[in-house]
């Protein structure tokens, strides 16, 4: 096998899997500290989309302000639907909450449509971010060092955010045990409302990246890469937030994988394949690849 | 004026009571103990009074304050907890970090490194093993721990839910000894406990639950000298 191609790939799929690892990391801390799989988690990434398209088209701003709009947007927009939709069915059945997130999720896409267009809107993004530079020999985009040095960054600043401070490790003692977190007086609704934005913060660095790779963003944006994430996060054991990233990169890699490798013939059924593959993997691991067996939820 | 009042408490859940119509009162200072049989209420009833329990009716009073229907992470702050039945530490957390999270009620967190200090000279084996995970901890040093974690917050009553249970004797007789400490030090006690015995010869009162009713009080001498005790255990202990 080519060296050099190997390595081109590996970049694609650590820049493909680091945007799942970074929705997957976003389902799952909210999963872990009340249990709600948030599907509407795609349309956080689709408002960030349009704050970009904004900022950028509407405004005139430059790059880095376009991705200040998504990150905060992406916050805003995370917090203010767990204050507005989730909080009321907070400690409701999984299911309740399920269809909860389902709603939201419709209804944000529908207003997405008659407020700004059905139509994809176009982001023009500097042409220098699609020029290669040589990195040890190697031919790599420049979105795509961008999107490696983005996702291990915010993974590194999250780990130290868990780590560090007192609000981090409190986030990690709630997601083991919610009750006795509360009688270590810590608040549930800071909890929550702090995963909340966790979230939002990943989704619109997501988004930021996502936008950059397909130049636009239309109302239904975030249908594919939340599903992909969810995948990730059930491959990576649910809940999990180290689960989470390995699935996102494992799944980014099989999907850049196959596509590089597989027959033209067979590439329709790419998604179909990688599928199986996952599905492979929770046979072999039916509670994830760090999920722990015992885990309660 | 009793540091802590409960008056008239009930907790269902669902269409089961678990407790039902329950008095009592915990004077400054004292060690009491709430004893009977497995379901008998005991851990119900300290749940009710730290807020952990959505369903319960009646009043808390502690140190003049109604607390009744807060949550608990206001009740904490006020300076009573609980170390829950079963130690729950939290597993995937080191030791220190487990005492990190105790000194969050604290209202002047300066105070927290002295509290950390404190912990480590009372329970030396928490200090060797401060950056292990606390589920790597034995049964007793995870008791340690779940005290030593509730300590941190500086309580003025602190609930004690079964701390005794599981252990090997020679850490029974340590937690028992360290509830005497603590009562020198000035901290209240509202002890829950099967080791009916030991707790009595500690103890300054006790009340007796059967079935989720008081059925007995009195100074812990004459619930010893009484054979109320170990009928109510015996009337319903048939499991």
């Amino acid at each position: 096998m080519d060296l050099d191609l190997f390595v081109q790939q590996l970049v694609n799929a650590i820049s493909l899997g680091g945007v799942y690892a970074l929705l997957a990391l976003g389902l799952a801390i909210v999963f872990s500290v009340m249990g709600l799989v948030n599907f509407a988690h795609g349309e956080i990434m689709t408002l960030a989309g349009y704050g970009m398209w904004f900022v950028g088209m509407v405004i005139g701003l430059t790059l880095p302000f376009m991705f200040l709009a998504a990150i905060l947007l992406g916050l805003l927009a995370a917090v203010l639907m767990e204050r507005i939709a989730f909080r009321p069915v907070r400690g409701s059945s999984v299911v309740t909450m399920l269809i909860t997130s389902f709603a939201v999720s419709g209804i944000l896409q529908v207003t997405f449509q008659n407020v700004i267009s059905p139509r994809p809107r176009g982001i023009v993004f500097p042409p220098e971010i699609s020029q290669t530079i040589d990195v040890f020999g190697v031919d790599v985009e420049i979105i795509k060092l961008m999107a490696i040095v983005m996702v291990l960054g915010s993974l590194g600043l999250l780990m130290l955010f868990l780590r560090r401070t007192t609000l981090g490790i409190s986030m990690r003692a709630a997601a083991q045990d919610f009750s006795v977190a509360r009688l270590m007086g810590i608040r549930a609704d800071t909890v929550i409302a702090v995963a909340f934005a966790i979230s939002g913060l990943l989704a619109g660095v997501a988004a930021f990246l996502w936008v950059a790779q397909r130049g636009s963003v239309d109302p239904a944006m975030g249908l594919t890469p939340v599903i992909k994430a969810f995948i990730a996060s059930v491959m990576g054991g649910l809940g999990s937030l180290p689960g989470a990233v390995v699935g996102g990169f494992v799944l980014g890699f099989i999907e850049v994988m196959l596509q590089a490798w597989l027959p033209d013939a067979a590439l329709p059924f790419k998604d179909a394949v990688s599928l199986v593959i996952v599905i492979a993997i929770l046979l072999w691991r039916p509670q994830g690849l760090l999920g722990k067996a015992t885990d309660r939820v | 004026m009793a540091l802590l009042s409960v008056e008239h408490l009930t907790v269902s859940y669902g269409a089961i009571r678990a407790v039902r119509d329950v008095s009592f009162s915990v004077e400054e200072g004292e060690i009491v103990a709430i004893l009977g049989a497995n379901g008998a209420g005991k851990s119900s009833t300290l749940n009710a009074i730290m807020g952990m329990v959505p369903g319960s009716e009646g009043g808390v009073t502690f140190d003049g304050q109604e607390t009744h229907g807060m949550r608990p992470e206001r009740v904490v702050r006020l300076g009573m907890t609980l170390t829950p039945e079963g130690r729950h530490v939290f597993p995937n957390l080191t030791v220190d970090e487990n005492l990190t999270l105790g000194a969050i009620p604290l209202r002047d967190r300066s105070k927290a490194p002295g509290l950390r200090q404190q912990a480590f000279d009372r329970f030396p084996v928490l200090g060797q093993r401060r950056g292990q995970a606390a589920g790597t901890l034995s049964g007793g040093e995870q008791q340690q721990l779940a005290i030593a974690r509730s300590l941190m917050c500086s309580p003025r009553l602190l609930l004690l839910d079964e701390p005794s249970l599981g252990l090997a004797p020679r850490y029974v007789d340590l937690i028992f000894d360290l509830i005497i400490d603590l009562r020198r030090e000035g901290v209240t006690i509202l002890l829950v406990e099967q080791n009916v015995d030991q707790t009595l010869l500690i103890a300054d009162r006790g009340y007796v639950l059967v079935t989720g009713q008081l059925q007995m009080t009195g100074t812990a001498a004459d619930l010893r000298a009484s054979s109320g005790i170990e009928r109510a255990y015996l009337g319903i202990g048939a499991d």
